[in-house]
């Protein structure tokens, strides 16, 4: 079959299909999955990063140094888990998907989001992170939608994006971290009392879902999670 | 994007649903059955910037940059036409800018733009995806005139004779509908011999495109068109190096730009000689047909013609100029096969065979430069892992550094360079061999093999450098190029007889 990135032929092993089923057949070839980098073995029990990948030092028992200083201040997001490294790799293979709108792209991870999800947010409904109007229309589709869509749960509509992202992204981390108002609860909205993953593409600082999860826990929501393709 | 249909005494029109009237009802421009062209009004006051700016292109809304109202107002008088992006035709979904109908290569989204699911060409999504409800837009009002300044040409370089009658027959044909292919293979001053033909087009007027698979090619051509046309405003496209601005009279491409023309060239020359590792695909020629005007002349440059237009050729359909004798006059080195055993096997395993490393040995021992080429940037990497010292380096196509390693080759600094990629023409050095390694993997085909075969052997000091390709079963493509070699060279040695 054809990869669904690089577009080069490639032949499913005979094993792959036996263990896991036709819906599982992935749909990147050997290449382009071996540059995926999955985040597995130790993390951190809070932002879902692999202890691999940083210094010994910055990790306090089963928490890095930065969710140490992040829960004094209080957060609103209970976990993150993240289903891959956001290496150079994935950087390209999103940029594509989201920036010239490759939707189909991301059924490749459709399995390992469900896997993952099964596996830590089982009793949890979807709530994807929204885009602005404006950008919604340019894009002509919302990633975290997609994203969303793969796992055959309910998912819920309940936040709008009144700003548009362009004057967001020229603003610094600090800036970001106090942002708030990033968000808008749409009324109506059935929270109250669940356990609500929200959905995104990339966890970098986390900012984006703190603020969405702030809004949410405000509408009565019992706990917010966050469940992203990428960690940053 | 959205329109509605508006009805007037001269006929329905459409109106963006940006521009139109809250109440009117919307469609998706794939589900408007038919689509109205307001006719020509020429007394129309028309934006001559828009002209210059849209002769000969097909673009997408997001591309074009004037306002909407603009460009409605253009549409409404018959200057401009909305058309479908993708269409559906019995078989199925076909893409109107790069005539992409394999139903692999289309998918569906649920659309935020037209409120449906929205079908997409996976083909051309890189040049901004177009779906079902995505406009392209032509311009279809008088076109600009191009008026090039003497002198037109300024080069004062000799060509051979077999290139000058292959000059003769190009300028000949300039102005005319026709097609001519130029068997030329790597290294025999193909560019030269348009020189006299492209000045005789720019002088009547006639817009010319070159255009390539290869962006290299583009950078490179790039600075010598300019130099030989000092007065022609020379528009390079390739992959982030799109400029956008007034429709020039002679234009060089990579294929893929040109799917943003539509009718626009009188004279279209395809440069497939250095193709490796793209291929001239359907694709490519379903773009290159559309960017030309139906009367146009074409010229096919190849060192290695399809089946295809060889059989053209063969029932007198297609004119055909052989300069396949190199400027030196020497045949291409025939390949050497030799059995390596399962060498993705052993590269897993961290090693490469023992028949590979003791080539490598000779070359370097007797300080003989060499490019060994590998299929995949994967296996580049294991292989300079095991074979990597201090006269042997890698690049490839996407290599950051790729001008400085190529530079350092060169000069000498480097004796062995691992590659995926045919290097720029620039890259002629006097005593070199070739090996190909994983010659059995399918990136290999006849054609690449016959490029590869150019880079070899091609100064007269040394004209006989060796090919080597280490395989793990022979195949087809391997086969088939030997004889195409063979056969270039019993043809060249005819040519230098005579
Ligand atoms: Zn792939
Ligand atoms: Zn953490
Ligand atoms: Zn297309
Ligand atoms: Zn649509």
């Amino acid at each position: 079959m054809k990869c669904l990135y690089c577009k080069s032929i490639f032949v499913t092993s005979i094993g792959w299909r036996d263990l896991f089923g036709l819906d599982h057949e992935p749909l990147l070839c050997e290449d382009c999955r071996g540059e995926l980098v999955f985040i597995e073995g130790e993390i951190c029990r809070q932002c879902g990063r692999a202890f691999s990948l940083f210094p010994e030092k910055y990790r306090q028992n089963d928490l890095c140094s930065d969710c140490v200083e992040w829960n004094q201040k209080g957060r609103s997001i209970s976990k993150n888990r993240s289903l891959l490294q956001y290496n150079s790799f994935l950087q390209e293979f999103m940029a594509q998907f989201k920036y010239r709108g490759d939707a189909e792209l991301i059924k490749a991870f459709k399995s390992g989001l469900q896997t993952l999800f099964n596996k830590e947010f089982r009793d949890s409904i979807l709530v994807p992170i929204p885009l602005s109007k404006e950008r919604h229309f340019e894009r002509g589709f919302n990633q975290s939608v997609l994203i969303a869509g793969l796992l055959d749960i309910p998912m819920l509509d309940a936040l709008a994006r009144p700003l548009h992202e362009e004057k967001q992204s020229k603003k610094s981390r600090l800036d970001r971290l106090g942002n708030r108002t990033l968000f808008s609860f749409k009324t109506g909205s059935e929270v109250h009392g669940k356990s609500i993953a929200l959905v995104d593409d990339i966890y970098t600082t986390g900012a984006t879902v703190e603020a969405a999860g702030k809004i949410l826990l405000d509408h009565g929501a019992r706990k917010v999670s966050s469940f992203t393709v990428a960690r940053g | 994007m959205r329109f509605a249909t508006i009805p007037t005494k001269l006929g329905p029109f459409l109106c963006p649903e940006p521009l139109a009237n809250q109440s009117t009802s919307l469609f998706p421009i794939s589900k408007l059955t038919e689509l109205p062209y307001p006719p020509l009004q020429s007394d129309f006051n028309f934006d001559p910037d828009l002209q210059a700016f849209f002769t000969g292109r097909l673009l997408l809304l997001d591309e074009i940059p004037f306002p909407l109202q603009t460009i409605q107002a253009h549409y409404l008088h018959g200057f401009i036409q909305y058309e479908k992006g993708i269409t559906k035709e019995e078989h199925g979904l076909s893409c109107r800018r790069c005539g992409n109908q394999d139903k692999e290569l289309f998918a569906t989204f649920s659309c935020y733009r037209c409120k449906e699911e929205c079908a997409y060409c996976r083909n051309c999504i890189m040049m901004g995806r177009i779906s079902q409800c995505t406009p392209l837009i032509r311009w279809a009002g008088p076109a600009t005139g191009f008026h090039v300044e003497e002198p037109i040409l300024r080069w004062d370089g000799q060509l051979s004779e077999l290139q000058s009658s292959a000059s003769e027959r190009v300028y000949e044909l300039i102005g005319h509908a026709g097609e001519i292919l130029v068997w030329a293979v790597c290294g025999s001053g193909k560019t030269e011999i348009l020189f006299a033909g492209i000045e005789k087009a720019l002088r009547e007027g006639l817009r010319v495109c070159l255009a390539t698979p290869r962006t290299d090619v583009v950078m490179e051509l790039f600075p010598r068109f300019e130099q030989a046309f000092p007065n022609t405003q020379v528009e390079a496209l390739y992959g982030g190096h799109s400029s956008m601005d007034r429709a020039s009279p002679l234009v060089l491409s990579t294929t893929h730009q040109l799917f943003r023309f539509e009718k626009a060239f009188d004279v279209m020359i395809v440069d497939e000689v250095d193709a490796f590792p793209y291929s001239y695909d359907k694709t490519l020629q379903f773009a290159v047909e559309k960017a030309c005007k139906d009367e146009a002349a074409r010229i096919y440059l190849s060192a290695t013609p399809s089946e295809d237009l060889l059989a053209r050729v063969r029932r007198k359909e297609l004119d055909v100029i052989h300069i396949s004798k190199r400027f030196h006059g020497y045949p291409l080195p025939v390949p050497e096969f030799t059995w390596c055993g399962n060498w993705k096997k052993g590269l897993k395993k961290g090693y490469v065979p023992k028949v590979l490393t003791e080539w490598v040995k000779r070359k370097l021992d007797s300080g003989r430069q060499c490019f060994l080429f590998v299929p995949t940037v994967k296996v580049l990497n294991d292989v300079y892992e095991c074979l990597k010292s201090d006269s042997v380096d890698f690049v490839h196509a996407e290599d950051p550094e790729r001008k400085e390693k190529v530079n350092r080759f060169r000069k000498g600094e480097i004796t062995m360079l691992i590659t995926t990629t045919i290097l720029e023409r620039g890259v002629t050095v006097p005593e070199i061999d070739v090996a190909v390694f994983g010659a059995d993997h399918e990136v290999f085909t006849s054609n690449a093999f016959v490029q590869i075969s150019g880079r070899v052997g091609r100064s007269i000091e040394d004209p006989y450098g060796e090919v080597t390709y280490f395989h793990f079963g022979k195949t087809k493509a391997m086969a088939s190029a030997k004889k195409t070699i063979e056969q270039h060279n019993s043809r060249s040695s005819r040519e230098i007889d005579k």
